[in-house]
């Protein structure tokens, strides 16, 4: 039995995977989320958002404040802090047992997503994705759809009219999206042929990225047909996962000019911030989704990914460097694609106003559905008659 | 009687929305570009930034009061700017100089002079109504305190921020 295959050893690695994505990479990533939106919400707005905050190192016996280059890198900290301290009200007329429930539900689905997730090649021969099952793409999309029941239940729970109002748009937004993010990923797996996202990022990097056929260094008829639906699937994947994401310009279930502030009106203090941390922990796993779909994962042309691939033209001296620092590598490549996903994300949101809720279903079920079912057949198609 | 009105017809452009779309970022990005680059500059980082170099030279900030060139205090307690402070903000307690003062013959000068900046309507009433251009409304805006007494200047304070001022009035002014 090889060493990397005993049981404890397997236990150990996902718990230390697991620890590591969540605590080292995601929720920093999420509280920095916060803080990018802010200062590129300034920045779009031609203001300058949060610059003052630094570390308060002389609170703690240090001489000075530790405030790096940008400024205001420590208003993540500082937010952490203020949500901690307010107070934790329960109004008296919801529903306990719901109330309570419902942040997390809201955040736990999210977390759980990126469980599936290839965040990277190897590591020291560990493969880093905490849980590889062949499945990957439904279970994100199951356990994804499990995060709606967070915001129905605290809109229900709360017994008050704006909550309501927000978790019902909630309930037939994500329904009516989810629908057309299933077809739309679709023809992705018709062509790699398997739901387990590190075989989809496997089949990108032996044939190039979906998004971008010809990064492995050539280009066939076939895969320029293929680029087409892949285009397509490409848009509706994207537009229904800022509907999932409940980003603008699908934010419906909150509203602020008319629901006050949707289905978390009635929270405060770490319940709200809970479900502020799992929203933007649905957009990384989202954008970690899309990455892995459409952008080849950890991929990047010409680094060697694995200690035996033989990498030419020119690039052949890359192969003194030592295997666990290209899992590095990969690493960081994946979490950099994700950045800029997620910069595209907040870039959108500040950009583009609020759909009215009719236009919001008409443009789900009457174009978003149909272009979905059509590009499955377009992608069959172009499968079965070239080859 | 019903009132029909009377749509647009958009083009098919219009109907996809995704043009305007990428319209619409493409303005955004620009912000964000002009931005980073320095070209946007809109803000001032105020207590390190301030409005000062451009504010007008009549500009009403903070009354204060003024010495002049021999050490002076230009205020004779006359009390006019008291009467006619209109939210009564100046309150002001004279007294005699006394015989043996350098400046004996001016005879009154203040031995309180309190200005309630919370009352203060920076009105320049004051300054106008002054006879020996004691009182002057500087170039201070931000005044600010924890608790309502620190709030009241006192003759102490109204001094430090006027200093010294050349005014026109020598009438007190040894005789060549």
């Amino acid at each position: 039995m090889d060493f990397l295959d005993l049981p404890w050893f397997l236990i150990f690695t996902s718990l230390a995977k697991t620890i590591f994505l969540i605590f080292l990479v995601v929720l920093p990533m999420v509280s920095y989320t916060v803080y990018a939106e802010r200062r590129v919400s300034a920045l779009i707005q031609d203001r300058t958002g949060p610059n003052r905050t630094g570390f308060p190192l002389s609170l703690i016996g240090f001489k000075k404040d530790f405030s790096p280059f940008l400024g205001g890198l420590g208003q993540p900290v500082a937010d952490a802090v203020k949500f901690l301290l307010k107070e934790d009200f329960v109004p008296a007329h919801v529903n306990k047992l719901y109330f309570w429930l419902a942040p997390m539900l809201a955040m736990m689905p999210a977390i759980v997503t990126l469980a599936a997730i290839p965040f990277g090649s190897e590591f020291l021969g560990v493969k880093m994705v905490v849980a590889d099952i062949n499945v990957g793409l439904l279970f994100m999309f199951a356990i994804s759809s499990i995060g709606v029941y967070g915001i129905v239940l605290a809109g229900w729970s709360s017994n008050s009219k704006y909550p309501f109002l927000g978790g019902i748009r909630s309930t037939s937004q994500m329904i009516s999206y989810e629908l057309c993010m299933g077809l739309s990923a679709v023809p992705v797996l018709l062509i790699v042929g398997s739901t387990g996202l590190s075989s989809i990022v496997n089949y990108q990097v032996g044939y190039g990225w979906l998004i971008a056929p010809f990064t492995d260094g050539h280009l066939s008829v076939r895969e320029i047909l293929l680029w087409i639906p892949i285009l397509i699937a490409f848009i509706t994947f994207t537009i229904s996962m800022f509907a999932e994401t409940n980003r603008l310009p699908f934010d419906l279930p909150e509203s602020e000019s008319e629901l006050v502030s949707g289905y978390h009106t009635e929270y405060s203090s770490m319940k709200f911030a809970l479900f502020f941390l799992g929203e933007y922990t649905a957009m990384i796993a989202g954008s970690g989704l899309i990455v892995v779909l459409f952008f080849g994962g950890w991929h990047l042309p010409f680094i060697p990914y694995l200690k035996d691939n033989v990498v030419t033209g020119g690039f052949e001296f890359l192969h003194a460097i030592p295997g666990w620092i290209w899992g590095i590598v990969n690493i960081s490549v994946f979490f950099g694609k994700v950045a800029v996903l997620l910069f595209v994300f907040i870039w959108v949101r500040w950009t583009l106003p609020r759909f009215r809720y009719d236009q919001l279903m008409k443009l789900g079920w009457l174009y978003l559905f149909e272009i979905a079912l059509v590009n499955i057949f377009l992608a069959a198609g172009i499968l079965a008659f070239t080859k | 009687m019903a009132y029909t009105v009377q749509r647009p017809n958009l083009t098919w452009k219009e109907k996809i929305y995704l043009p305007s779309i990428v319209a619409g970022l493409a303005i955004t990005f620009k912000h964000i570009r002009r931005m980073l680059s320095g070209e946007t500059k809109v803000l001032m980082q105020y207590p390190e930034e301030k409005w000062d170099a451009h504010m007008p030279e009549h500009y009403r900030g903070a009354p204060t009061l003024v010495t002049d060139e021999h050490g002076r205090e230009r205020c004779v307690a006359c009390q006019l700017c008291e009467f006619i402070c209109p939210p009564r903000a100046i309150t002001i307690k004279p007294e005699e100089i006394p015989a043996d003062n350098k400046f004996a013959k001016v005879e009154k000068r203040p031995r309180e002079f309190d200005i309630d900046m919370i009352r203060c309507i920076y009105c320049g009433l004051c300054e106008e109504v002054c006879p020996e251009q004691a009182i002057f409304l500087r170039k201070d805006y931000a005044i600010t305190g924890t608790s309502r007494a620190e709030m009241v200047h006192d003759k102490e304070k109204l001094y430090e921020l006027g200093g010294v001022f050349n005014g026109l009035i020598h009438k007190w002014n040894p005789k060549k």
